[in-house]
C-alpha cells in the first residue's frame, strides 16, 4: 500500500514537484540562514581556539565574554600559580591598540601579548619569518588578513613598520590566523612589548593561562582557583560556550536569523501545505475508492504520511545540499563566514519533519472524512 | 480465479442479500431528501440483478448500502450472512476487503498505477505481496483479453479496456458479491455487451451474487431479474431472460 502511496504521489509529477519545491525552499533557507549564524558564532569564539596550550583561562569574575576585557593586577598570576593542581600558568595580554602606520594613517589592531619565557599562545601557522624571532627588540606577527587589510595588494615583506603608543614595532612574521568577530588585524608580540604598545593604564594582565597537572580534572582545577583567588577560573570550552551566550542573550543577532529562519519555516510550510492539500484533494476519489475497497482509515492515514515522508526526505536532501553548495561557494567568493556543524542539520531535519506532518495532517483530515460512497458518483 | 467453479452449497437456501424496511435520508429539515423510503429486496446466490429505474430513484443509494459503503437510516441489511447494520465500522471495512467488489460508471482506476497493477489493488489491500499480486491480476486481465495492455497506464487504454481493468480489480480476490454502477453507460454499445458478457461469464457463479444498476435497456436481456425502482421505493421484480438475446 506505501508503494501505491508512492506511485500517486510522483504520478503527478507537477504537484509533486511542487510540494517538493515548498520543502527544499524551507530547508535551504533554514539550513543556510543557521550555518550563517554559526559561523558568525564560531567568529566569536576564534581567538579562543586559536590560543593553543592551556586547558584554563583565568580572568575577571565579571568576564562575560572572550573580548570582555577586565585588567587583573600582576601578582594573580602568582596567586594562580600557587593553587594547587596548577601545572603552569602565563601571563597573557589581549587588548586593542592604535597603530600608526608609515603613510600617517591609523588602524585598530588586536594586540596579544604572549608570556617572554614560553610564548604560550603564540600562533600556529606562521608561513613566512619565524616565532623565534618574536624575541627581538620591537618584533611582531602580524595575520595574513591583517596585513592585506593594512596594506592592500602589496606582498608579504618582514621589516615593515608601523607605530604603537608611539614605539616602533617590526614585522617579523605573517600568520594564518582565524577571523574574527571584529575583524581587526591580528598582532602578536611578547607580553612585556604589548604593555609597552598599549596604551597606558593601571593594571594590564588581561588573562592568566594555566594547566592542569597531568591527570587532574581541569573543571576541577578551575574550581580550586576559584576557590583560592576569588577570580573566575574556565576551561577552553566552558570559554567557549560562555562566549557564545553571551552573544546570543545579549546581542541582537539570533533574533534577525531567527526571523528570517521563521519565515523560512513559514513560507515552506504554506507552499508544502497548500500543494499537498490541493495534491490530495485532487485524489480524493482514488484514496475513496481505496476504503470503498476495504481500506482502514488507519492504512489510508499511514500512506498520507508515508507520502508527506517522502516529499519531506527528498526536500531536506535536496536543500541541505543546496545549502552546503552554497556554503562551499560562499567560502571561496565572499567573505561570509559559513558553518555548518551537524546541529544545523539536525535542526533543519526536525524543522522540516514538522512541515510535512504538519502538511499532511491538513489534508488526511479530509482524506478520512471521505465517504466511500462518493466513488459511486459520477465523475 | 482458482476457485471461480466450485459449488459452494452451505448458502444455497440463503439469500445472499436481504434487504427490509430500508430507508435512507439526506440532510435535515428543509433540505431533507428522502432517498430510500422502505425497501425490500432479496437477491438468491447465483443471480445477476438489474437495478433500474429513472435518475434520482435511489438506486446508487440502496446498492451503496449493500455494499457496506453507506448506513442506512433504518431497516434491516443483510449480506452473505453479516448483518451489516449491527457491524462496527471496521468490521465493515474489512467485509469489504474480503467480500465485496466494485464496478463503477467512472471506472476510479489509479492513474499512476499501469492496468495490471490496478487490476492488483483488491490483494494488496489484503496484504498481499506485490508481485505475487500483480502475478494473479495478470492471469485475470488476460481471460478478460487484456493480456497485451498489462503495462499500459489507464490514460493509454479506451473507455472500454478501462471497464474491462476495472472488472479485473472488481473479481481479483474472488468477492462473493459483486456490486455494478452503470458499469455500460459510458461504453458504446458493442463494448458495453463485451462488458456484460464478461461479467456475466466470470462473476456469476453459484455461491455468488451481482447486482447491476443500469439506464442502459441494450443490456437488460443479461439480467436473471430486474427490479424497477421509482422515487424510494422498488415498484416491481420481475424475471429477466436468462438467456442474451441473440444480437
Ligand atoms: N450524499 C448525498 N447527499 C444528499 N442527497 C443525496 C446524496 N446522495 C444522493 N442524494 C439524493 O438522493 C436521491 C437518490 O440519489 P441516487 O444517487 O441514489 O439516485 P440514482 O437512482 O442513483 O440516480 P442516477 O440514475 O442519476 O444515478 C437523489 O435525490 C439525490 O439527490
Ligand atoms: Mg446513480
Amino acid at each position: 500500500m506505501f508503494w501505491i502511496a508512492w506511485k500517486m504521489l510522483i504520478g503527478n509529477r507537477a504537484k509533486y514537484l511542487g510540494i517538493v519545491f515548498g520543502v527544499v525552499f524551507a530547508a535551504l533557507l533554514i539550513a543556510q540562514q543557521a550555518s550563517i549564524f554559526c559561523g558568525l558564532m564560531s567568529l566569536t569564539i576564534s581567538q579562543i581556539y586559536d590560543t593553543a596550550g592551556p586547558d584554563i583561562w583565568v580572568m575577571d569574575e565579571n568576564v562575560q565574554f572572550v573580548d570582555d576585557i577586565k585588567p587583573l593586577s600582576d601578582t594573580e598570576l602568582f596567586r594562580v600559580k600557587g593553587v594547587p593542581g596548577v601545572d603552569w600558568a602565563v601571563r597573557f595580554y589581549k587588548g586593542i591598540a592604535r597603530a600608526r602606520l608609515e603613510e600617517g594613517t591609523y588602524e585598530q589592531m588586536i594586540l596579544l601579548g604572549l608570556d617572554d619565557a614560553t610564548l604560550v599562545g603564540a600562533p600556529q601557522q606562521v608561513f613566512l619569518g619565524s616565532i623565534a624571532d618574536l624575541r627581538r627588540p620591537d618584533a611582531v606577527i602580524i595575520d595574513d588578513a591583517g596585513y592585506k587589510r593594512i596594506w592592500p595588494g602589496e606582498p608579504f615583506q618582514l621589516g615593515r613598520t608601523f607605530e604603537m603608543n608611539d614605539r616602533r614595532a617590526v614585522i617579523v612574521g605573517v600568520t594564518k590566523a582565524s577571523r574574527t568577530f571584529q575583524s581587526f588585524p591580528i598582532i602578536y608580540t611578547r607580553y612585556s612589548q604589548a604593555v609597552l604598545f598599549a596604551p597606558p593604564e593601571r593594571k594590564v594582565l588581561s588573562f592568566v593561562l594555566a594547566d592542569a597537572q597531568p591527570g587532574l580534572d581541569p573543571e576541577e582545577v578551575c574550581r580550586r582557583i576559584e576557590e583560592r583567588t576569588g577570580l573566575q577560573a574556565v576551561t577552553q570550552e566552558q570559554f567557549t560556550w560562555k562566549t557564545i551566550w553571551y552573544y546570543l542573550k545579549k546581542t541582537g543577532i539570533p533574533v534577525n536569523f531567527g526571523i528570517t529562519v521563521f519565515l523560512g519555516f513559514l513560507v515552506g510550510t504554506a507552499i508544502a501545505g497548500q500543494t499537498f492539500y490541493l495534491f490530495t484533494v485532487e485524489n480524493i476519489r482514488q484514496f475513496g475508492a481505496l476504503k470503498a475497497m476495504g481500506t482502514s482509515n488507519w492504512m489510508i492515514l499511514f500512506m498520507v504520511l508515508s507520502q508527506a515522508i517522502q516529499v519531506g526526505v527528498v526536500g531536506y536532501g535536496v536543500g541541505v545540499g543546496m545549502a552546503a553548495l552554497f556554503g562551499f561557494w560562499s567560502r571561496t567568493a565572499t567573505r561570509l563566514s559559513f558553518f555548518m556543524p551537524w546541529q544545523v542539520l539536525a535542526i533543519t531535519g526536525a524543522a522540516v519533519f514538522v512541515i510535512v506532518l504538519l502538511a499532511s495532517l491538513l489534508s488526511v483530515r479530509k482524506v478520512l472524512v471521505v465517504d466511500p460512497a462518493i466513488v459511486f458518483r459520477g465523475g | 480465479m482458482a476457485r471461480l467453479h466450485v459449488y459452494d452449497d452451505r448458502h444455497a437456501d440463503e439469500m445472499a442479500v436481504r434487504v427490509r424496511g430500508v430507508t435512507k435520508e439526506f440532510g435535515s429539515g428543509g433540505s431533507l431528501t428522502q432517498a430510500l423510503r422502505g425497501v425490500d429486496l432479496d437477491v438468491p446466490y447465483g443471480e445477476m440483478l438489474m437495478l433500474v429505474g429513472p435518475s434520482g430513484c435511489g438506486k446508487t443509494t440502496l446498492v451503496s448500502i449493500v455494499a457496506g459503503t453507506l448506513e442506512p437510516t433504518d431497516g434491516e441489511v443483510q449480506v452473505l450472512g453479516h448483518d451489516l447494520v449491527a457491524m462496527s465500522n471496521g468490521r465493515k471495512v474489512r467485509f469489504r476487503r474480503d467480500n465485496v467488489g466494485f464496478i463503477f460508471q467512472a471506472y476510479n482506476l489509479l492513474p499512476a498505477l499501469t492496468a495490471v497493477e490496478n487490476a492488483a489493488v483488491p490483494l494488496l489491500i489484503a496484504g498481499w505481496r506485490r508481485g505475487h499480486a500483480v502475478e494473479v491480476a495478470a492471469d485475470v486481465l488476460e481471460r478478460l483479453g487484456l493480456g497485451d495492455r498489462l503495462a499500459s497506464l489507464p490514460s493509454e487504454l479506451s473507455g472500454g479496456q478501462q471497464q474491462r481493468v476495472a472488472i479485473a480489480r472488481a473479481l481479483v480476490h474472488e468477492p462473493r458479491l459483486l456490486v455494478c454502477d452503470e458499469p455500460t453507460s459510458a461504453l458504446d454499445a458493442a463494448n458495453g455487451r463485451i462488458t456484460m458478457e464478461l461479467i456475466q461469464q466470470v462473476a456469476v457463479q453459484p455461491d455468488r451474487a451481482v447486482i447491476v444498476v443500469t439506464h442502459d435497456s441494450r443490456v437488460y436481456s443479461f439480467a436473471d431479474r430486474i427490479a424497477a425502482m421509482e422515487d424510494g421505493r422498488i415498484e416491481s421484480v420481475g424475471s429477466g431472460p436468462h438467456e442474451p438475446t441473440p444480437a
